[in-house]
């Protein structure tokens, strides 16, 4: 099958690959544009760990063929921070223990990134409904939870960050 | 996990997407939120040689709300249906069981038209489509018809649906009186061990109209005919209940598998039709 241009905003930039139809979004943005934050967990829709943010939605990269996706503004992990100046996100995960071993981090936080941006006040229970997406093995979810809250209340009243 | 080969297309109107479909016939499918038919491909259970997708079919899109009826376009997502304060006021029972399908990202690709088109037990909006007694458009080459929910399954992932018509649209009347969308299910993501979907409307003390359908446990989602008219003669007290559930587990035809055996499951329903059928009497 032929390869076809697909046109996409990456992190703010735009890029262009070359892809097959059957060709999934995670694949490119991991073996083409090099962008290896989005993880390949369970690559049948459950884990979460492909989550990037399209057009405004969070969505599994596994589920969607780059095709697509022609078009379309893509948002991953590595386009919320980066080492120096981390997302308040990213701080308050490194602050609570919100991860382990890491591996479903990044998909975990572009998440609760566009949870915050749709319910910038959730409660405990609204943080694990929206997160319910997201697998994580390490964490029983607690730190998790209270990372995303933690950075909910920062975005609030940055003036009484603890 | 990569899916076979195929050759993708992507129509920008109903016209255009059913001539193609016409065109292509068994070689093609189509694809709208793509959350169950990507993974089937991936299990290479579906191989199509041609994907339509609906996307830029704009007219696919939309949420209508009048002269008593509700009108849904088949690619609206259960996150849009689950945000429009206007479909909630009409029919609050559709934001009820969107909430209990799958998981957010899910939520933001899955599309209504999907989810009643593919024939699917296990998908909870063909239950909820017969409680409210909605009817479905098809497109195809020979022009539009309509089907009704009740009418529109005829076992597991067969429907009335011919290969060359695409379900355009979705309409149901309004809903006043009470409602629930029960669901028990193992975790959050899966399908339904059982679910039901109930309407009821209440004049004074007695049960005006009942609706009652149920998920995952047949088939075919399950319109309860009998146990609706049940309650409405002989009320909604212990006895009346007790003998409607009873009447629509008659109905079911549960499978043993990884959610259980089948007795656990008529066990489940049960309870889960009995619940639902209290919380939409307390709402009437």
């Amino acid at each position: 099958m032929s390869k076809q241009k697909i046109n996409l905003n990456v992190n703010g930039q735009s890029v262009t690959a070359e892809a097959e139809p059957r060709e999934l979004l995670i694949h490119v943005l991991r073996e083409q544009l090099e962008i290896t934050g989005p993880h390949i967990g369970c690559e049948t829709t459950h884990c979460g760990a492909c989550t990037v943010e399209m057009d405004g939605m969070s969505v599994k990269s596994c589920t969607i063929f780059a095709v697509q996706a022609q078009g379309k503004e893509i948002t991953t992990i590595e386009g919320l921070g980066d080492p120096d100046k981390l997302h308040v996100l990213q701080e308050k995960f490194k602050e609570h223990h919100g991860l382990q071993c890491g591996f479903c981090t990044p998909g975990m936080i572009t998440r609760a990134h566009r949870l915050l941006e749709e319910n910038p006040n959730p409660t405990e229970e609204d943080v694990r409904f929206g997160i319910a997406g997201n697998l994580c093995r390490c964490t029983g979810y607690q730190n998790i939870v209270k990372s995303v809250m933690a950075a909910a209340e920062e975005i609030n009243n940055p003036e009484s960050a603890t | 996990m990569i899916t076979g080969n195929f050759e993708y297309h992507q129509p920008g109107s109903i016209p255009e997407a059913v001539a193609l479909l016409s065109k292509l016939g068994d070689d093609a499918r189509v694809i709208a939120g793509g959350h169950s038919l990507i993974p089937t491909m991936k299990l290479r259970l579906a191989m199509p040689e041609h994907l339509i997708d609906l996307q830029a079919v704009k007219e696919l899109k939309k949420i209508s709300v009048s002269g008593g009826e509700i009108c849904i376009g088949a690619m609206t997502t259960q996150a849009e249906l689950i945000a429009s304060d206007e479909l909630h006021k009409a029919a609050p029972i559709v934001r009820e069981t969107s909430l209990q399908i799958a998981d957010p990202q899910v939520r933001y690709m899955g599309t209504i038209g999907g989810n009643v088109a593919n024939g699917d037990p296990g998908n909870d909006m063909p239950a909820l489509m017969q409680c409210l007694n909605a009817n479905f458009t098809l497109s195809g080459p020979d022009g539009e018809r309509t089907v009704n929910a009740r009418e529109f399954y005829e076992a597991a992932y067969f429907t009335a649906r011919d290969d060359l018509e695409i379900l355009t649209e979705i309409r149901f009347p309004t809903c006043t009186g009470g409602y629930a969308y029960e669901k028990q299910k193992r975790k959050i993501g899966d399908y339904a061990t059982a679910a039901a979907a109930v309407l009821l409307t209440k004049s004074g003390d007695s049960c005006e109209s009942a609706s009652i359908a149920l998920t995952n446990l047949a088939d075919t989602p399950v319109y309860c005919e009998e146990a609706s008219q049940q309650l409405v003669s002989n009320g909604l007290g212990d006895d009346s209940v007790k003998s409607a559930v009873a009447s629509a587990m008659g109905q079911i035809d549960p499978v043993d598998d990884n959610r259980g055996p089948a007795e656990f499951k008529r066990h489940a329903a049960a309870i889960i039709l009995r619940k639902a059928i209290q919380q939409a009497w307390a709402r009437a």
